[in-house]
């Protein structure tokens, strides 16, 4: 019933405004055209400078609402990440420069040159000196952010420290498969043809690797030391998904076939960040950002920052993946929580 | 062949025939006159009223998808009437929400803003605005329409399919789009897609050939290339980075069509998907964007330049004054086209790209700020010391100049790759694009219609809908896309279907709602333009004078309703530029006038 009367409004109201519109079009015919044609240039002469005025009012009514929403006043929770919040300041001042004073200049200069019968247009075809003016600064002003942009993509995309905690994470349709080598700091090799969920294998590790042996594998959740520098290798099992850390303000795609790696130094654990944003809720998460099907909203993975003390505590509690695919040859089967199947991890996305 | 032959279908042996044969040229049925035209006006017609008709459907998607993001927790029980198990119980289906933001992009971008923008005004303004009859080729013209009218009715027939269109987002990457195990829309309407798509391109390739021809070999006497009105340099260059790069799109879809069908692995590699290993080995999904961004880049201008231009040419003309620093619009209309080949990997700055090679695209990208900083200046000294008419047209021009520098700013963030890791694939890329992009480029249209229709139809539009259509409009672009950088720059992710259960995103929520109503309106004032339009070409306002907005260009030395061929004698000789407005004291000086003697230079 809402939806007739909506529709209902709607048509009346374009009654209305297509009956004005008839008739002002009639009125401006009495009342001569180029009479009329002077006054709506009037009118719309003044709503540009009340558009500007507006305008301004708007982005600043916009800013005060949204600002707070956005990650500037926690900080960034990575090292890296405050390189280019720094670099985000500067990007967001010379263009906020450049914005305020072309488009103040744009409606001023529109409100301002209206039609008038006193004025005539000035004839002026080109200015070689004007012109090399604002050729030249713009140039030189994206010079300097090119050389500060590239200083900081070649450090992010350069090898990770020796020191990194190296952890591997894989994508599938829809939810994160997290990789910890064990005590040889190893990963086991990998073979898409061997993936077996059976035969607890859901990532197709070879075992014939030896290095293969110690590794633990976890869904959903990433645990993570604070302060020391995090390598990830990031694989795709179906299609293309990515690894969007917002709070460290790090990317990076995960590609079937194509391995990727990114690295960053988390500086505060979650329990600091939710002292941080006031939120007790807080947690890093792991969006998926890139559109990989009908679940891509709902392939949420969790990051926990700790202590090394926590974070070596909560490794205890893990069983190498081989002896969940041969428990027979377990030295010491003590039954522990199961909480790394795929099932598991697309129940917990089935629930959200 | 020259002017005359072209109109005719074969070559004159004696030119001097040409006029006498235009006479009795006229015995037109309905058939050859309204459908299968080659009168260049007629074509750039259809190609409009087709181009508006895939806006309108386009728009509607994005309102059906905006009432999930604004509404994630309501249902629409009407929805369910029109879309049936597409939304059962009023409530979109997930794979349905990305249906309609795939088909939304793709209609938005290749079917009005392509199709519908240059497809319009390079076939009105080209012939006219140069001095010709018609277009080099006016069968192949005709055949461009068809093939992109056969395009339209496979997309449309993709909306149809029991598994839905595509879904995997314009770009359609695969293996996403590859295999139908991973989505519904990659079944049927998937294949229908790239159908759609190689056809579109044929239509393309057709139509910029066309374009270009006309423009190189059959402007009138006196038209020298730097005597040009800036509409048709920003045609020229639109067609021919349209010639060179759509191919290259087309291989891309058909390598695609491939592996989805005949068991090609050109973008599929080590695949597990639904419990099944796949046996394809050894291609690459990311060799499929270079294809795609090869294309995909350039497209961006071939969607903005046409706007450019068209803003370039109203804002003089209603200015009263000459375009400020014509030589260097033209030369940045150069240094765009040019380096919009050298740019496309700035869309894959995360894939993994080699960060070496990545440093060349972020330098190659920012460069392209120049030549947009030096059109910026000169749209705007064109204003200054100017006496502003504010026809529909000229505010839609001042429009698209607000939104190219606001859009275009943020290109300088998403342009370096430091800072592209943080906003890439955010909604901070939905806000930059659908300002500089969309909605610029749709008001480089606007003005365009509003400019353009008294010669198209012989009628006006009507002035009151006109100025609440574009108030209404710019408040509204503005009140949607702006404040979708402040969640950008939150990292929220763009194409997601219900931000609710995250914690990091969840306080956008009411922005999401004011969006939905505001789109909702702007939607409806769209209603209003195309209810003007449609009312105007038959109860309009008449065109009583030959030149209604006293401007210099040829295409109003022409009947207030030219026939097919344009002039009914001789085509006129141009004698200087086509921006001399206010020079010496008077208010114009067509081109076609010669330069008086006493005139003063420049």
């Amino acid at each position: 019933m809402n939806e007739f009367f909506l529709i209902a409004i709607l048509v009346l109201i374009f009654l209305v405004i297509f009956q004005i519109s008839k008739a002002s079009e009639y009125v401006s015919i009495l009342k001569g055209e180029e009479k009329a044609r002077k006054q709506n240039n009037r009118i719309n002469g003044f709503l540009m400078i009340a558009f500007l005025i507006f305008g301004l009012i708007g982005v600043w009514w916009c800013n005060k609402l949204y600002y707070p929403k956005t990650l500037f006043p926690q900080g960034s929770a990575s090292a890296e990440g405050e390189n280019i919040d720094t670099m985000l300041w500067i990007t967001i001042a010379v263009t906020g420069v450049v914005f305020f004073i072309t488009q103040i200049l744009l409606f001023w200069f529109s409100f301002k040159y209206q039609e008038s019968d006193k004025r005539k247009a000035f004839y002026f075809t080109h200015n070689n000196k004007l012109e090399l003016i604002w050729t030249g600064i713009p140039a030189i002003v994206l010079t300097v952010l090119v050389v500060f942009g590239l200083k900081y993509w070649f450090k992010f995309t350069s090898d990770a420290p020796k020191e990194s905690q190296l952890i591997e994470i894989t994508g599938h349709q829809f939810g994160w498969e997290i990789r910890y080598p064990g005590r040889d700091r190893l990963l086991g090799r990998k073979n898409f043809k061997l993936t077996d969920p059976a035969q607890n294998n859901p990532l197709g590790v070879d075992w014939a690797d030896v290095a293969s042996h110690d590794d633990l594998h976890v869904a959903t959740t990433m645990h993570v030391v604070v302060n020391k520098p995090v390598k990830l290798v990031i694989n795709s099992q179906d299609v293309i998904h990515d690894v969007g850390l917002p709070h460290f303000r790090m990317k990076m795609d995960a590609v079937p076939g194509t391995p990727t790696t990114l690295w960053f130094t988390p500086i505060y654990t979650t329990a600091q960040m939710k002292i941080r944003t006031n939120n007790p809720d807080f947690t890093y998460e792991i969006s998926c950002d890139q559109m990989c099907g009908r679940g891509h909203y709902t392939m949420r993975g969790i990051i926990v920052v700790e202590s090394q003390q926590e974070f070596d505590g909560w490794m205890a509690t893990l069983k190498p993946e081989y002896y969940k695919a041969f428990p027979a040859l377990d030295p010491n089967r003590i039954p522990s929580k199961d909480t790394t199947s795929k099932t598991v991890a697309q129940a917990v996305a089935a629930k959200k | 062949m020259n002017n005359e032959e072209v109109l005719h279908g074969q070559p004159l042996v004696v030119h001097d025939l040409g006029h006498a044969a235009h006479e009795h040229h006229h015995k037109e049925t309905f058939i050859t006159k309204y459908i299968f035209s080659q009168d260049h006006k007629m074509i750039s017609r259809q190609f409009l009223i087709t181009g508006m008709i895939w806006a309108f459907i386009g728009g509607l998607f994005s309102v059906i998808f905006r009432l999930q993001l604004g509404y994630p927790n309501q249902t629409f029980p009407f929805l369910e009437d029109f879309l049936g198990h597409w939304a059962k119980g009023g409530k979109l289906d997930p794979e349905f929400y990305y249906s309609l933001v795939t088909m939304h992009g793709t209609i938005l971008v290749f079917f009005v803003l392509t199709a519908g923008l240059s497809g319009t005004f390079a076939n009105f303004l080209i012939p006219l605005q140069v001095g010709a009859r018609d277009m080099a080729s006016p069968f192949l013209n005709m055949l461009s329409y068809w093939f992109f009218f056969s395009a339209s009715i496979v997309m449309m027939a993709s909306l149809f399919v029991q598994t839905g269109p595509a879904s995997g987002g314009w770009t359609i990457y695969p293996p996403l789009s590859a295999l139908g195990e991973a989505s519904e829309g990659s079944k049927i309407g998937m294949d229908l897609w790239l159908v759609s798509m190689a056809l579109f391109i044929v239509s393309q390739l057709l139509a910029g050939l066309n374009y270009i021809s006309t423009i190189l070999n059959m402007r009138t006497k006196g038209m020298s290339m730097t005597r040009l009105p800036l509409t048709i340099w920003a045609l020229f260059f639109t067609a021919v980075l349209g010639v060179l790069s759509f191919p290259v799109l087309l291989s891309g879809a058909i390598l695609l069509l491939f592996d989805r069908n005949l068991g090609t692995s050109f973008f599929l590699s080590d695949i597990v998907i639904g419990g099944k290993i796949l046996p394809n080995e050894g291609g690459s999904p990311i060799l499929f964007q270079h294809l795609f961004w090869f294309l995909g880049h350039p497209e961006v201008y071939i969607i903005l330049l046409p706007a450019m231009g068209i803003a370039s040419e109203v804002l003089a003309t209603n200015a009263r004054k000459p375009i400020f620093g014509y030589m260097a619009m033209v030369g940045s209309l150069f240094a765009i086209a040019s380096l919009s080949f050298l740019v496309w990997a700035h869309h894959m700055f995360v894939t993994g790209l080699n960060p070496f090679l990545g440093s060349f695209f972020v330098l190659l990208t920012l460069l392209i700020a120049v030549p947009s900083a030096i059109k910026v200046f000169n749209w705007l000294t064109t204003l200054w010391k100017a006496n502003i008419r504010f026809t529909p047209g000229m505010l839609f021009s001042i429009g698209f100049v607000s939104l190219f520098i606001s859009g275009g700013l943020t290109g300088i963030f998403l342009g370096n790759s430091a800072l592209d890791i943080h906003l890439h694939d955010t909604y901070f890329v939905v806000a930059h694009f659908h300002i500089v992009m969309g909605v610029a480029s749709m008001f480089g249209m606007f003005a365009g219609i509003y400019h353009w229709f008294p010669k198209m139809f012989g009628r006006y539009l009507n002035n009151t809908m006109a100025y609440i259509h574009f108030w209404v409009t710019i408040a509204g672009a503005y009140a949607i896309f702006w404040p979708l950088h402040y969640a950008g720059l939150a990292g929220m992710p763009r194409r997601y279907y219900d931000v609710s259960n995250w914690e990091s995103f969840k306080m956008f929520d009411g922005l999401n709602e004011f969006i939905s109503v505001v789109a909702l309106i702007v939607f409806a004032t769209q209603l209003l333009f195309v209810f003007n339009f449609a009312y105007s070409i038959f109860k309009g306002r008449k065109v009583t004078t030959q030149n209604p907005w006293g401007s210099n260009s040829m295409e109003w030395t022409t009947p207030i309703r030219p026939g097919h061929g344009n002039w009914p004698g001789e085509i006129p000789e141009v004698h200087r530029w086509a921006y001399d407005y206010g020079k010496d004291g008077r208010d114009f000086i067509p081109q076609i006038e010669p330069v008086g003697e006493s005139e003063s230079k420049h």
